[in-house]
């Protein structure tokens, strides 16, 4: 009999627990005792009326002033409560705990407030007529039109400067974790560099060069080629991360069955990493397809649609909002908030489907990293 | 002591050859465009000692910059049988057996002196490169990575498609390597899913399956128990008996009762003091080492007294 | 008999063997190709400053370079250019933008980690990232047509209550609060908050948390944790994604064009009407433009790359340091 059927004999079952007949409730302690309720109570009280008193007496009328004042009162009496009926110590982090608290709860409002404003104004104007014609021919104060051209311009833009990007950017990222030859450190300092570029100069760029050396017309191609500049250090820099989660012990494995170089980093390395590369892909699409400076200036917009990048100007989706609000017109300003709306849905569509590209190449690599 | 630069990694050229040129061993075949077929399956035996081979190192010393890890180390590893490489940690025992399978020169740093001999031919040498080197001597590591983009079954083959070789009957051959791995009966109904939905022990399993399929004449095993629990342990160990018929074993092992178990030939590695480099105290048959060892260092540290 | 180990140390010292390191052809393919593409970043920077400088040269010379970098104008018709103001400006818009995001930005990145509750805490982080993507015309339309009402209120306090500082006064009573630097300043601030937010957010995240519990357990309080152990380790890391931001903020166009009334000259009354960025120069400028003046935009744009270059540089250079010194 070996030694685990030896252990399997003797094994001992544990008893059953005993059940009490008042069974225990767990018990979670809490963060604000009441005697931090009370105080926070009066603090807020003090900070309301307080701030109505001075407003009164100062003859202030507009309610920004009140709600700051009445916030300045509520946090002084935090700290000087707490500190008279506890420590300096726990004045302290009150304080902070009430600041960090308000500070990020009011950023938080702000940002959705955009988001849900966006959405309110744009709503009105958004139909399927909407997504489906140009602006061809439709003047300023009629009626209809739409924002097909720029679905058009941001579609083919996005593909060409994706197809250019990506592959450069992805192999930028192997040469600097897998290569790691001699110009490692210039091309880092480079990436970062490119990475604090202004758009509107990366447009200049590919405009000097594109446009006004080589005498193309601006077209939807030069826009591409302005928006994967954009897109190039975003996508390296991601990737490279994506990169550096991959355990060393899949490389060495290669190695060791007599792989060269190549053939681990494209059979095993690159595809363990391809959802995190995806990724990295789509956030740099998400962050470029919103551009509107570098479009400004290689395709100057267009309102008609045109279905080729190569020849004449083409309008994009943040272009076409950006054209129509300098329109001092009800109709384009109008337009001009659903075609954001449009924008915000797209990038929010790409976030979401980063995300859940992400998630579900962790789960497969075995745990989340 | 004179200093010197360690060679950057795959950049400097090599200097000319000029000693005698061994008999071209039939591999090197593998670097020719034509990649080569292995030996269908059936035409190998199980019980034939053909394919195993003689590995033997002599005053092997390797650096890491300027810091001396290891200080002429020979080793003599006979076929067919199965070497451990005991000692405390930090020894230097790990470096020697990466330096075994041209592991070592990976890190920039590295560098290496002596001669390491794979059935009398320099591994060093410009005989062989390191990609062929790497195939004829396998290489299982202390914690198992199966390939997570791939299946199981196409675990076992990768080595083929990584080395650049193919195979006449794959289906047959990830039954062979899995059947010798001791892993057949366990995955044979699932070779299409993922290898990480496999258990530690049995993705262990899997990654010596992995490299029983490029056909090494040595297996370099490095502690490859060491995260396991004991009962894969002792499945792992029971694989290794199998196998040592017709592959030559090196394992290192921080387990002495399993150096016992398992191996035929021991070394016992030593590091003196701090900046000291390791060194090999005494090699030879295991239970002599265990029952018997010459060295009192050896003694004091099979009977438990430190380490 | 003293037993001899089997490896002895000899007097002559061995010397490490040079290895034949020949490359298989498919690495050195591979190599080189990585190489490639690593080397188009290299062209794309260079290749910007070497060309924006080539097409800055007839402008610069009509104009004059000392000029153009220390006068207020542009007029097209003359040939006068100078972009002192706009220089100013920009860094004026970009250092309120900077000011009012950091506490926010570092308050929400606590608030994430620390002190939200755990259920919200990925919610909140993934919006964090999603709003760092958001198109930047999105807060200009929203700076304008929302926030501008409420910020002019501020505007209206600020002055009331703060004239002490020099900056928050008008030069005259009745001025307008509209369109100021101060308002686009402070959107461009909202613009750069998720980005600040979702770098020192990751940075303060991988503080193990070993070393904030030991904090704790010293009888430390959660802000005396956040004071000794958080920032102090994520210091590097917060003070590169700030000048991140600072950069975004220099280079950030759209916004900027978007809320402010433009003019060239540099206004130090932040809460006054009036101001602008280069970057909202070419923006404005360039769709009329033509020949000299594309080139004079050009020189301008060669100045706002030189910026956030050395903006760049120095975050680099800063968060190396404090990352040696952790």
């Amino acid at each position: 009999m070996t030694l685990l059927d030896e252990r399997a004999e003797h094994d001992v079952h544990p008893a059953e627990p005993a059940v009490d007949s008042d069974e225990q409730a767990p018990v979670r302690p809490r963060l604000l005792g009441r005697r931090d309720r009370i105080e926070l109570a009066v603090a807020a009280a003090a900070g309301l009326t307080g701030s109505g008193a001075m407003c009164l007496v100062f003859d202030w009328s507009h309610p920004l002033t009140y709600a700051i004042w009445a916030l300045i009162i509520f946090l002084l009496s935090t700290y000087l409560l707490a500190r008279d009926s506890q420590s300096p110590v726990v004045a302290s982090d009150r304080l902070v705990t009430t600041l960090v608290w308000t500070s990020g709860v009011a950023t938080v409002l702000v940002l959705v407030w955009m988001i849900v404003f966006v959405v309110a104004k744009g709503l009105p104007g958004l139909s399927l007529e909407f997504l489906t014609t140009d602006m061809a021919s439709v003047g300023p104060l009629d009626d209809g039109g739409g924002v097909l051209h720029a679905i058009v311009g941001t579609v083919q833009q996005m593909l060409i400067a994706s197809a250019i990007s990506i592959p450069i950017a992805i192999l930028t990222a192997v040469y600097l974790h897998e290569v790691r030859g001699r110009m490692t450190g210039l091309v880092r300092f480079v990436i970062d560099a490119m990475s604090g570029l202004p758009s509107i100069i990366a447009g200049l760029f590919i405009y000097t060069i594109w446009v006004l050396q080589a005498g193309n017309q601006p077209s939807g191609m030069a826009a591409g080629l302005a928006l994967a500049i954009l897109m190039i250090p975003t996508v390296a820099r991601t990737a490279e991360e994506m990169l550096k989660t991959i355990d060393d012990g899949l490389r060495e494995s290669a190695l060791a069955l007599g792989a060269p170089q190549w053939r681990s980093v494209m059979q095993v390395v690159l595809p363990t990493a391809r959802s995190g590369l995806i990724t990295a892909s789509i956030l740099g699409v998400a962050r470029a397809i919103g551009e509107t400076a570098p479009v400004l200036l290689t395709a100057f917009g267009s309102s008609s649609t045109n279905w080729s990048p190569v020849n004449g100007p083409q309008s994009d989706l943040p272009l076409f909002v950006y054209q129509l609000l300098r329109q001092p017109n009800e109709n384009q300003i109008q337009r001009a908030w659903t075609g954001a709306l449009v924008l915000v849905v797209l990038v929010l569509v790409l976030f979401v489907l980063a995300r859940i590209i992400g998630e579900r190449g962790a789960r497969a690599r075995g745990g989340s990293r | 002591m004179t200093t010197f630069e360690p060679e950057p990694l795959f950049d400097a050229a090599p200097p000319p050859y000029t000693g005698p040129v061994p008999a071209v061993p039939t591999y090197a075949s593998v670097a020719t465009p034509d990649a080569p077929t292995v030996p269908a399956v059936s035409a190998v035996p199980a019980t034939a000692n053909t394919t195993s081979s003689r590995l033997d190192a002599t005053d092997v010393t390797c650096w890491f910059g300027k810091r001396k890890v290891l200080e002429r180390c020979s080793l003599a590893m006979e076929p067919g049988k199965v070497t451990a490489l005991i000692g405390p940690s930090g020894c230097g025992k790990s470096t020697f057996l990466r330096a075994l399978n041209r592991m070592h020169e990976l890190v920039p740093s590295a560098a290496i002196a002596g001669e390491i001999a794979l059935d009398g031919v320099d591994i060093y040498s410009e005989a062989m490169s390191p990609t062929e080197v790497r195939s004829r001597i396998g290489m299982v590591f202390q914690k198992p990575n199966p390939f997570p983009a791939m299946s199981i079954a196409d675990n076992v083959l990768s080595g083929l498609s990584l080395s650049g070789m193919s195979h006449e009957d794959p289906d047959a051959l990830v039954e062979q390597c899995l059947r010798r791995a001791g892993l057949w009966d366990e995955v044979a109904d699932r070779l299409h899913e993922g290898g990480m939905s496999l258990s530690g022990g049995q993705q262990q399993r899997l990654c010596i399956a992995r490299s029983l399929a490029v056909h090494p004449d040595v297996l370099l095993m490095d502690e490859p128990c060491s995260a396991l629990d004991p009962i894969s342990t002792r499945v792992i160990e029971r694989t290794i008996r199998e196998l040592c018929e017709d592959i030559t074993i090196v394992i290192v092992t921080h387990n002495m009762q399993q150096a016992q178990r398992v191996s035929d030939n021991c070394a016992f590695f030593l590091v003196e003091s701090l900046r000291e480099p390791g060194r090999i105290v005494e090699q030879g048959p295991t239970d002599r080492i265990f029952t018997n060892p010459s060295d009192p260092r050896t003694y004091d540290y099979v009977t438990g007294q430190f380490g | 008999m003293t037993p001899e180990t089997i490896s002895r140390p000899d007097a002559d010292d061995q010397q490490p063997r040079a290895i034949a390191r020949t490359l298989t052809t498919g690495d050195k393919v591979f190599r080189s190709l990585c190489a490639c593409a690593a080397m188009v970043s290299l062209f794309v920077i260079g290749g910007t400053a070497i060309f924006l400088g080539v097409k800055a040269v007839p402008a610069l010379q009509e104009a004059g370079i000392q000029d153009f970098l220390t006068t207020s104008v542009w007029n097209p018709t003359v040939g006068d250019y100078g972009v002192l103001g706009l220089l100013i400006g920009t860094i004026i818009i970009a250092t309120v933008a900077l000011v009012v995001a950091v506490p926010l930005a570092l308050g929400l990145a606590l608030f994430i980690n620390e002190y939200a509750p755990a259920s919200v805490r990925r919610t909140l982080t993934s919006s964090v990232d999603l709003l760092a993507a958001m198109p930047s015309i999105i807060f200009g339309m929203w700076g304008l047509y929302a926030l501008q009402d409420h910020l002019v209120g501020i505007a209206t306090w600020l002055n009331a209550h703060l004239s002490a500082l020099p900056f928050f006064r008008l030069t005259e009573p009745d001025a307008l609060l509209v369109k100021s630097s101060f308002i686009t300043g402070c959107v461009v601030a909202l613009m750069i908050v998720p980005i600040i937010t979702s770098v020192s957010r990751d940075v303060m995240a991988q503080c193990p948390r070993t070393q904030c519990e030991a904090a704790l357990a010293l009888g430390g309080s959660r802000w005396g944790m956040i004071r000794e152990v958080l920032l102090p380790f994520g210091k590097g890391g917060i003070t590169g994604a700030v000048l991140l931001g600072f950069g975004r903020a220099l280079g950030e166009t759209i916004a900027i064009t978007l809320v402010i009334a433009f003019v060239v000259e540099a206004n130090p009354n932040i809460l006054e009407s009036g101001g602008g960025s280069i970057a909202s120069l070419i923006a404005i400028k360039f769709p009329e433009a033509q020949e000299i003046e594309i080139s004079a935009l050009i020189a301008a744009g060669l100045a706002l790359f030189a910026m956030t270059l050395l903006v760049n540089l120095a975050a680099r250079a800063i968060v190396r340091r404090t990352q040696i010194a952790a």
